[in-house]
């Protein structure tokens, strides 16, 4: 039992679940025993809309390196591209 | 004595008359059967898990796991019920305790129950056992390194779990302690002041820590898992459950 401080944050988009697309709304970041991966520990990120229940969850557990390097990505790919192109503050407004 | 047995998902009354799935495996000889309530680690209600369940039965036990997680939703997978339940915190202790009554209800109203009850549980599991164990009567009780018994969780620590240390003196029953001394939760240091406490106390213990094995050393499905440790651990598990609940 040797689990960590988690970050929950409010999250806005959609992901793909083991019943289809559902509107995200929740996110969690922990450090934890793993469910699948073949670690000790992991980072382990979940994609939750609790309203829609416990199965609308999209869970993965990478490694530290892992994780670490989706961040680098998620910010070299942000950067690439136009400043605000993939803001909510856009909304649904035509591109 | 044959080595049949029966083995599947049943239904129990659980704390304030939640209903629970659980999962239960007995001998299908006519006994008769101690029984033997087995708590699942916090990553929940797992196939690891149901398979010692059924090797508690193939040693002549009836034993079930109660899903701490039902409440999550029917239906719902326990990977998912694990999750939604980390998020809530936890398990409450008073909850826990009403579920391994019902659990153990359940065990003793089979046909060929001794009466006698052993609990056992891993991780957050093993805490829990020695909450349970002091809170019900039972026969029998090993905890498999259960942390926050003795001490606190650190300030930021997502699940709700007090020191169980001062309910010590309400101990019902022998507890056998099987802990890694490379864990930090519960660490070596930890273990010991709750071996001393029990003994100060006069509850009949026993502990073993052992070398080169860290926490969930009995998880064959995970990195952790220390083939000499846990096969140890059973031996002590069996003689321990042998000696205690036996008709």
């Amino acid at each position: 039992m040797c689990t960590y401080l988690t970050e929950k944050i409010r999250i806005d988009g959609a992901a793909k679940g083991a019943s289809g697309w559902f509107t995200v709304t929740d996110g969690m970041v922990y450090v934890d025993h793993p469910y699948h991966a073949c670690q000790e520990h992991t980072v382990n990120i979940d994609f939750t809309n609790p309203a829609e229940g416990p199965s609308a969850r999209v869970a993965i557990e990478l490694t530290e390196e892992a994780a670490l390097a989706l961040v680098d990505a998620i910010h070299k790919a942000l950067a690439a591209a136009p400043p605000g192109l993939a803001s909510a503050a856009r909304g649904s407004a035509p591109a | 004595m044959t080595d049949a047995m029966w083995a599947g998902t049943v239904a129990v009354t659980g704390h304030e008359g939640a209903d629970l799935e659980a999962y239960a495996a007995r001998p299908l000889d006519t006994g008769p059967h101690g029984g033997v309530v087995v708590i699942h680690h916090l990553p929940g209600y797992d196939e690891a898990t149901k398979e010692v369940v059924r090797r508690f039965a193939a040693h002549g036990y009836a034993a079930i796991c109660p899903n701490l997680y039902s409440r999550e939703g029917a239906g719902v997978s326990p990977d998912d019920q694990a999750a939604a339940a980390r998020a809530k915190g936890g398990v409450p202790d008073e909850q826990l305790v009403g579920d391994v009554a019902g659990a153990a209800a359940y065990l003793k109203g089979l046909e060929h129950a001794n009466g006698r009850i052993g609990v056992i549980g891993y991780c957050s599991g093993g805490r829990q056992t020695f909450l349970a164990a002091c809170s019900l009567r039972i026969d029998a009780a090993v905890d498999c390194y259960g942390a926050f018994v003795v001490t606190a969780p650190p300030a930021d620590f997502p699940l709700k779990a007090e020191p169980l240390i001062s309910r010590a003196a309400d101990l019902s029953c022998p507890l056998l302690g099987l802990f890694g001394a490379d864990d930090r939760f519960p660490s070596p240091d930890e273990v010991a002041v709750l071996d001393a406490e029990l003994t100060r106390l006069g509850k009949e213990h026993e502990f073993h820590v052992y070398p080169d094995a860290g926490h969930a050393f009995f998880s064959v499905d995970r990195p952790n898992y220390r083939p000499a440790a846990a096969v140890e651990g059973w031996k002590k598990i069996f003689g321990f459950f042998g000696r205690h609940l036996a008709a």
